[in-house]
């Protein structure tokens, strides 16, 4: 844990350090442009000037104003037990320490974010509609994802971020205005040509900084979500619980752009002006949700950092790391837990319900396959493709099928002409199987059958049945 | 400045540079340390809060389901076994045979449809399913914690000082019986 938390100050650290840079660079740059070469430490000061004033401004305010702005109003333990004990349960799971302040948004948008710069203010504020929608375990990874840019910083190094991102489209706006306005003084005929080429140079860099600026800040708002992502997969040990939410919320987020503001957007778990959209552009402060989901989905059993970065190059084929080295160097794969028990009638006859179309479908000869992903893939039975797609995650299936021996080369099997050699298939579980013998029939294998072979009814073949 | 002090003097640099090398280290160590000691306490959190529901729960059970006092008695039993355990084997154990108990008790709480509507009741379930949560997530915090520690005082350069200094390896909080993780089911 402390690992991804120094990983991130470094990469931060670094960040800040290059924008800054930037910053001095282009005030200097501008200075220069001005009046000459006296102007450049002058620029460079004036530059980093206006930086400071932009932080007090943004710091002042604090957490209020933000939470002010979204109309967000802080409970206690009586108004929503199962919210506020959720949140207790993902700040002993992450290491927090101390209780962020929960505040409740009254609308129908299901959505939530965290605020706070130093892990002991922290804030989370989650929507009504949110706390509607949501089941505990789902409920669980949103907290636990908002929790996580608390304990990582994320808030923090996001508002120096933008602070810089701030002062630098400022400085190259009010160069490209005065250069507009004024043509400028220039302070004698210090270097003409020198002059020039600063001036094209200057004019130049106001114009890509910012651009390039913005481009690296949502960048990096982007691997925050995912890093984020990751830790909350860790600390809930249950991915599908975040994953689910995600398609949840944003399955439901068409109408409601109006209510979105624009300056809260990137704190949100998904940002609401953004949601609709099928690819990450250059200026999204958040990934796709689905390849969020599919990444969460892709991680198998498992929880931990490793799995989260096996997970995500998998889906992006992406080259580069997403989480930094010394977390991946500190631990090995960490296996999930399973879902909790959902109490109330309505699951339980809804599961009830499913078995029994389950049972129909077997009799009809359908083929069943259980993703990880919970859906259960009804196979026709004449079906004849080897592999099928699972609808909900995409995740690709064998259609089981039973196995000839490898004893192919008996001096005698040619002889035997379409070989009548048992065959052979082995159990993945004690629960209800179904493959399909060589000659394409289904056969169904129920928890309670527990005999050495069966009979294929069309081909009459033997089948051998291997256990787990 | 002769040769032979610009050597004392670079050696005297490296020794400086070194000693705060090992310092910065040995508070990193101690750091981690506290935090699983810190993480080891919030378990204990936990259970005791668990341990104060406790007599609540049973009195509203004992309100609608008086003739259950078999299952009552094993609960309240338990309990006083585990607030007064000691170490962490026994302490394991009594916890352990407090869920099991707890357990029974959500199974035999089924049958009686006034209590399973009643908000106090209701409320408490909430109480109940968040503390097993708890108490599972604060377990599970401490082994990280713990995993953390042990990597970093096996791992080059900070196994040095931490065999200097006397550092060992903490030990992970292992559940003996998997039933003391389960949260009692409770089927409405």
């Amino acid at each position: 844990m402390w690992e991804a938390i120094h990983d991130n100050v470094r990469r931060s650290r670094l960040l800040i350090g290059f924008m800054g840079a930037l910053l001095v660079g282009l005030g200097a740059l501008f200075g220069m442009a001005y009046a000459g070469a006296d102007g450049a430490v002058a620029g460079a000061i004036a530059a980093l000037a206006l930086w400071l004033i932009l932080w007090l401004v943004a710091t002042a305010g604090g957490e209020q104003v933000v939470l002010m702005s979204a109309r967000a109003r802080q409970i206690r333990k009586e108004d929503s037990p199962r919210l506020w004990n959720v949140v207790e349960e993902m700040t002993i799971a992450s290491g927090l320490g101390t209780l962020p302040k929960i505040y409740i948004i009254d609308d129908e948008m299901p959505n939530a974010f965290a605020t706070g710069r130093k892990p002991e203010n922290g804030c989370v504020a989650v929507t009504s509609g949110l706390l509607r929608r949501l089941n505990r375990d789902e409920l669980q990874g949103v907290i636990a994802h908002e929790i996580a840019h608390i304990k990582n910083l994320d808030v923090r190094f996001m508002t120096i971020a933008a602070v810089m991102v701030g002062s630098i489209v400022m400085i190259a706006d009010i160069f490209l205005r005065s250069m507009w306005f004024g043509g400028g003084r220039r302070s004698g005929g210090k270097g003409g040509q020198g002059q020039v080429i600063v001036l094209v140079l200057a004019l130049g860099g106001a114009i890509l900084a910012p651009i390039f600026a913005q481009i690296l800040y949502f960048a990096c708002s982007r691997k925050r979500e995912f890093l984020a992502d990751a830790s909350a997969a860790r600390f809930t040990r249950f991915p599908e619980g975040l994953a689910s939410a995600l398609e949840k919320i944003s399955g439901n987020l068409g109408n409601s752009r109006k209510q979105a503001l624009r300056s809260l957007a990137p704190m949100y778990i998904i940002n609401p002006l953004q949601a609709a959209r099928s690819s990450a552009g250059l200026f999204s402060t958040h990934p796709v949700t689905q390849r969020r989901v599919a990444i969460l989905r892709a991680m198998g059993g498992n929880a931990g950092w490793v799995d989260y970065e096996r997970a995500y190059k998998k889906v992006t084929g992406s080259p580069e790391a997403c989480l930094g080295q010394k977390t991946l160097a500190s631990e090995k794969s960490v296996s999930a837990r399973a879902a909790s028990p959902e109490a109330g009638t309505k699951q339980d006859a809804v599961a009830r319900a499913r078995e029994v179309t389950d049972l129909i479908d077997r009799l009809a000869e359908f083929l069943l396959i259980g993703c990880v992903c919970g859906v259960r893939i009804k196979v026709p039975p004449n079906f004849d493709r080897e592999s099928v797609r699972c609808p909900k995650c995409g995740r690709t299936h064998d259609v089981p099928r039973a196995e000839q021996d490898a004893q192919a080369d008996k001096p005698d099997a040619a002889e035997q002409g379409p070989s009548t050699e048992p065959l052979r298939y082995r159990r993945q579980g004690r629960g209800w199987e179904s493959f399909k013998c060589s000659c394409g029939k289904v056969q169904q294998l129920s928890p309670a059958f527990e005999v050495r072979a069966i009979t294929c009814r069309k081909c009459h073949r033997k089948i051998e049945i291997a256990g787990p | 400045m002769t040769p032979i002090v610009l050597f004392l003097l670079a050696i005297v640099a490296a020794v400086v540079v070194v000693a705060v090398w090992a310092v910065g280290i040995y508070n990193g160590l101690v750091r981690l340390r506290n935090q699983v000691k810190n993480a080891w306490s919030q378990i204990d959190v936990q259970l005791k809060r668990r341990h104060d529901l406790i007599p609540n729960l049973v009195e509203t059970v004992k309100g609608y389901a008086g003739h259950e006092k078999q299952t009552l008695e094993n609960v309240t039993q338990a309990r006083t076994r585990a607030v007064s355990a000691t170490g962490v084997e026994a302490q394991g154990q009594a916890e352990g045979e407090l869920s099991s108990a707890l357990g029974r008790l959500m199974v035999v709480v089924e049958q009686y449809p006034d209590l399973k509507a009643n908000q106090n009741f209701l409320a408490l379930q909430e109480e109940l399913t968040s503390t097993e949560n708890r108490i599972g997530f604060s377990r599970q915090h401490y082994n990280d914690e713990v995993m953390t520690y042990n990597t970093r005082i096996q791992s080059f350069p900070q196994n040095i000082i931490a065999g200097m200094f006397s550092f060992v390896k903490e030990a992970f909080f292992e559940i003996q019986d998997e039933k003391a993780r389960e949260v009692p089911k409770v089927q409405f």
